[in-house]
């Protein structure tokens, strides 16, 4: 067990669980967090997940916790961890199994004011065009090869088919297709279950939010960016669905007998791993970045789908009913990046689990728009909270492997929320203030209500004070589609 | 209520856990393909019963359970199929399941991975017991 006083205070927002805590450990664990934030945390087992997390083989620097930590299975979520390239070792489980979850942000030159009439019909429109709901498929049935080429070719296998632009495609996380995904490393199983999914939405906290940009903190990077006060802007919430989900569980399964090959004694069966250039690891590594691919192209389809249903809405009762891409970025991933670790730049591999990518000014791998302000960084709420646009800072690339928060963070236990909230009354405050919920199931929408959440501000204050991200604007909620 | 053997929930912050326990292997793995099926809010249609038979090799009693429940959340996604009969037999290193039930009428949630977090079976005095969390 883990407690508030095994840590120690560095900053208001940084704490950090030394080495010598536990013999097992092989790096610190360096936590972002405010003491508030901190003593809500102590109640599951994140910290304790995150002192499992650094006894992985071949780290560097510090296993990183940031502010909307919660406890998962294994490795917790916003855990950051990076590992030598290439004889450190990849951990499935640090990665997750939905594989590339993660936010694409659209923006818009639509007024609230105009579009408020018709948000509710939007909301339905929203909800029929974009398939949602527990192992829904969709309007697309792809072939194995064309699955194939999808897994390898990522947001640019969508651009081929017309369900993406250049610059949506350039405004997402490497481009929207990671190097080095071989399908050849995927069974069969995962094929099957990912041929019926492309441009669905899934279950659970996987949502189509369409937003009111309430306030701009940055105006340099929003008026980059496209957003404005007073307009609307729609984010997606989604991953690899069952090809993920299969990839993720295949390869746990194989690096159990990974672990006992290489002689890795680790603290949880659900942290096994293997060194990045074994064979098992290289598999792994190839089979991941295909999920990653699907990932990106998943959300592209659904980006084309919303902007149908913009189109079919208000496309003859306001002005401009376009939607441009502001960005799309990954929080479940493991990749190969250059840090500065002591003094020297090294490659590692960053496992960022319910984390998000935050890479400041200047660095390379962003858009040209982009490479002034520094990434921009989607943080998404719960359904009726805010959500926030961050961008990523020196700040971040220097003390959390250009990583940041991914989102509010879960602080109540789902079976709590089933008992304490019903999701009709949830449904109907929510459309009491105002916002538009369609939800394909009322217990998982009490299981997702704001209450079991953290304070996604609070949250979002704490990596600004800790200077790994850097506000740029507020989101509050004004339709929500949900599986 | 067979005493002996059941499965319930345990409060966890982000996923679902479920205590289950029972006399013996076999009827710990039917008990906890129940316990996943309520979690999700399974409900199967009102159709002709099906059936399907599949082997599995394991490594240890933890891995046969995240093998079983795992092909068992593959039927679902695969065929729509849930079961809720089962004969289950262990021959050393093997299972041989034989597994019936129907199309999903309805599912109120989806269970994206059985993990092998913490996951260890233990002998108790009814036999015996082991907590799973599911990714949700």
């Amino acid at each position: 067990m883990v407690a508030v006083s095994d840590l120690k205070k560095i900053s208001d927002y940084e704490w950090e669980i030394p080495k010598t805590f536990r013999g097992d450990m092989r790096v610190p664990v360096r936590v972002f967090v405010s003491e508030r934030l901190l003593n809500e945390a102590m109640r599951d087992k994140s910290l304790e997940q995150a002192v499992n997390a650094a006894t992985l083989p071949g780290l560097v620097g510090h296993v990183l916790v940031m502010p909307d930590m919660h406890q998962g299975y294994g490795f917790p979520i916003g855990g950051v961890a990076a590992t030598r390239y290439p004889d450190g070792v990849i951990s499935p489980g640090a990665i997750g199994y939905d594989i590339n979850c993660g936010v694409r942000l659209l923006g818009s030159q639509i007024t609230f004011e105009e579009a408020r009439p018709y948000l509710g019909e939007l909301a339905t429109a929203l909800d029929r065009k974009c398939p949602s709901g527990v192992g829904k498929g969709g309007q697309l049935r792809l072939s194995e090869r064309e699955l194939e080429r999808l897994c390898v070719e990522g947001s640019r296998w969508a651009l081929k088919r017309g369900y993406a632009s250049e610059a949506d495609v350039r405004r997402t996380e490497e481009g929207g297709q990671l190097k080095g995904a071989d399908p050849s490393h995927v069974s069969e199983r995962a094929k099957k279950r990912g041929r019926p999914q492309v441009g669905t939405l899934g279950a659970g906290n996987h949502f189509i939010e369409v937003d009111l940009v309430e306030k701009i903190y940055h105006p340099q990077a929003a008026q980059v960016m496209g957003l404005e006060e007073g307009k609307l802007a729609l984010q997606i919430h989604c991953g690899s669905r069952g090809f993920g989900h299969q990839v993720c569980s295949d390869y746990v399964r194989t690096f159990q007998g990974a672990v006992k090959r290489y002689g890795i004694q680790l603290p949880d069966r659900e942290l096994v791993c293997a060194p990045m250039d074994s064979p098992e690891g290289e598999a792994y590594l190839a089979a991941m970045r295909c999920a990653a691919n699907y990932a990106f192209a998943n959300r592209q389809v659904l980006a084309h789908w919303v902007r149908e249903a913009f189109e079919e809405v208000l496309g003859r009762r306001v002005r401009s009913a376009g939607l441009h891409q502001v960005y799309d970025i990954a929080h479940n991933m493991g990749k190969i990046e250059t840090h500065q670790v002591e003094g020297k730049r090294i490659q590692v591999c960053v496992h960022r689990k319910g984390a998000t990518r935050a890479f400041g000014p200047g660095y390379e791998g962003l858009p040209e728009e982009y490479r002034e302000i520094g990434q921009p960084v989607l943080v998404p709420g719960s359904m009726g909270t805010a959500s926030w646009v961050l961008v990523g800072t020196e700040g971040s690339m220097q003390r959390s492997f250009g990583s940041t928060c991914h989102g509010a963070g879960r602080t109540m236990s789902r079976s709590k929320a089933k008992k304490t909230i019903w999701g009709e009354d949830l449904r109907k405050r929510l459309e009491g203030d105002g916002i538009h919920i369609r939800a394909g199931s009322m217990a998982g929408l009490a299981e997702e209500a704001p209450a079991a959440y953290k304070d996604v501000d609070s949250v979002v204050d704490t990596v600004s004070g800790a200077g790994i991200a850097k506000k740029v604007a507020r989101l509050t909620p004004v339709a929500v589609v949900k599986g | 209520m067979d005493q002996h053997a059941g499965f319930r929930e345990v409060e966890h912050t982000a996923d679902w856990e479920l205590h289950v326990w029972a006399a013996d292997l076999v009827t710990l793995l039917a008990q906890a393909a129940r316990g996943m099926y309520a979690l999700s809010g399974i409900r199967l249609a009102e159709a002709p019963r099906l059936e399907r038979r599949f082997k599995l090799v394991f490594a240890d009693r933890e891995s046969l359970l995240v093998d079983f429940l795992s092909e068992l959340l593959f039927y679902g996604e695969d065929e729509h199929l849930a079961f809720d009969a089962y004969q289950l037999a262990v021959d050393g290193a093997r299972l041989k399941a034989q597994v019936w039930g129907a199309p999903i009428e309805d599912q109120a949630k989806e269970v994206k991975a059985v993990t092998y977090h913490r996951m260890k079976v233990t002998e108790t005095e009814g036999g015996l017991a082991v907590n799973i969390v599911f990714d949700v």
